[in-house]
């Protein structure tokens, strides 16, 4: 009895032992051909981006579409997070005196992290899963299909105008959002740490350069591919009707906040060497 | 059991055509040849692969093995970038129509003359208008595909892939889905395009429209076409396996 007990515990935990290792490997395969496809796109972005016809019309659409429409929840996080930041330093730096150095503090953390950052998980929450739920669902019926079949490129006409165009919104939505963030920061500086706004822009001014603007906006650029290429290269292998549309939304949102954060570290970590360091 | 009839010059040539889906095994040796200004209807089970076949033809679909030989090019193999020269001489009838959601039934019907001809806005304009009369859409023009019915839908799909009138149309299970009143339009439509000498393949499973529409019928069974022949052959056919077809009564 107890023989035949610990054979099917033995059965039973190989069982978990290889269900286990499945599911790694189908995690691994995922994994890789995320990471070929993806680069497979680039390389044909990269292949047809020079070459004619190109589509300007749409790169306006896609602007309109990814960035103007963006405007608004983008300016709200960016004025919730900068009154947000002034308050709780103001608090926080209140207990050792040293509530005047909120600007700096405020104005290098938006500029450098907040900013960027925050822009860039919006635009991946709004942005991604729009373009991987229409990419998607114009895979599943078929309308990408026509695209080829009319002797026309996917590449050009869906993937190349949403990838400019997120390469030039997200830029300048960041800077937006760095300027109202910094607009929210000073009006709680003014109601309730008691710092007037002169001498907030001034401290801010004083405390920040160039680099501060132009490293946070470089992330965006990398942030803004990685977002576009991955929802499209999503989009366009979606499968299993609209079921299949909404995993692949989901999809694109984790794997780019998760990308954006994690990249975020080594941008960081490269610009502090590069770049801060001098 | 292949028979050929004695036709004129050959359209497009499909030779020893494989295809395999992981372990699914589609095609296992498919050829036939359609000759110019007829319509040739393919039959088959579901699943047997009679999509996969109009697929390759365009490229959408890369075959295994085998050729596909359309005005002296082998189309299998060829790049992205060479297939659209191919693929302007082809028209593809999708299933639901495929039509772009964001773009009218007009910006629809222009799509591929403005990416394919030097027309003017106007000259683009007037054929649109005048595809939309043929297929019994005057006046649809602004309409988005969202607020088309599936009759509607499907015609302007079969506009958009005739109005650059191609030498070969393809034909994907068009009247699917449709009531017998939209099949008959549509039916309709495709034989106003008949008269004009169209060639093509229509796939189906609807068995009564493709004898309506086709000039031979070709049956995809096991990976092969099992026969190929005139539609009144196919009718009179007293293999059991054509009859099952004919008579609908095969699963």
């Amino acid at each position: 009895m107890s023989v035949t007990f610990r054979k099917l515990l033995s059965m039973n935990s190989q069982s978990h032992y290889s269900a286990f290792a499945q599911r790694i490997g189908a995690r691994l395969l995922s994994f890789f051909q995320f990471v070929g496809g993806f680069t497979k796109l680039c390389f044909e972005i990269g292949s047809e981006c020079f070459e004619r016809p190109f589509y300007p019309r749409l790169v306006l659409q896609q602007i309109l579409t990814i960035g103007v429409q963006s405007i608004l929840l983008v300016s709200i996080t960016a004025l919730a997070t900068g009154s947000v930041m002034a308050l709780q330093f103001g608090y926080g730096l209140a207990k050792f005196g040293g509530t005047l150095y909120v600007p700096k503090i405020v104005a290098m953390a938006i500029l450098r992290e907040m900013g960027p950052v925050f822009t860039s998980l919006l635009v991946a929450g709004r942005i991604g899963s729009g373009i991987a739920s229409e990419v998607g669902s114009m895979k599943v019926t078929q309308q990408i299909d026509a695209i080829r079949a009319l002797g026309t490129s996917p590449i050009k006409r869906i993937v190349i105008p949403r990838l400019l165009a997120s390469l030039i919104a997200l830029p300048i939505l960041t800077l937006l959002a760095d300027y109202i963030g910094l607009i929210g920061a000073m009006i709680v500086c003014y109601n309730d740490l008691a710092i007037n706004s002169e001498y907030f822009i001034s401290k801010s001014i004083e405390s920040l350069v160039m680099t501060d603007i132009l490293t946070g906006m470089a992330k965006t650029v990398v942030f803004a591919f990685f977002i576009s290429v991955t929802a499209c290269w999503k989009g366009l292998n979606t499968e299993g009707g609209t079921q299949g549309v909404g995993n692949s939304t989901t999809w694109v949102v984790v794997t780019s906040s998760i990308f954006i954060m994690i990249g975020d570290y080594f941008l960081t970590k490269l610009f502090i060497i590069t770049v801060y360091a001098h | 059991m292949i028979q050929k009839t004695t036709n004129p010059r050959i359209a497009l040539e499909v030779r020893n055509l494989h295809k395999a889906f992981g372990q699914k095994v589609v095609h296992r040796g498919v050829s036939f040849e359609l000759y110019e200004g007829e319509i040739l209807g393919l039959f088959g089970g579901s699943g047997t692969g009679k999509s996969v076949v109009l697929r390759s033809i365009i490229g959408l679909e890369k075959p295994d093995q085998g050729e596909i030989i359309f005005e002296g090019t082998n189309i299998v193999g060829l790049k992205e970038k060479h297939l659209v020269k191919i693929r302007t001489q082809m028209g593809y009838v999708f299933q639901n129509g495929a039509l772009f959601d964001s773009l009218t039934v007009e910006e629809n019907l222009a799509y591929p003359l403005k990416e394919h001809t030097s027309l003017s806005a106007q000259e683009i304009h007037l054929r649109v208008n005048k595809m939309l009369e043929l297929i019994d859409m005057k006046g649809s023009n602004s309409l988005f595909p969202s607020e088309l019915s599936g009759g509607m839908q499907k015609r302007a799909g079969l506009a958009r892939a005739t109005i650059l009138e191609p030498k070969v149309i393809l034909f994907d299970e068009p009247t699917a889905g449709l009531d017998p009143v939209n099949t008959k339009r549509l039916l309709e439509n495709i034989k106003k395009l008949k008269k004009g000498g169209i060639t093509g393949i229509f796939v189906t499973h609807d068995i009564p429209s493709a004898f309506e529409i086709a000039d031979r019928i070709a049956i995809l069974y096991q990976g092969k076409i099992y026969i190929i022949d005139t539609v009144e052959n196919i009718k009179k056919s007293t293999d059991p396996l054509v009859q099952s077809f004919v008579s609908g009564s095969f699963h």
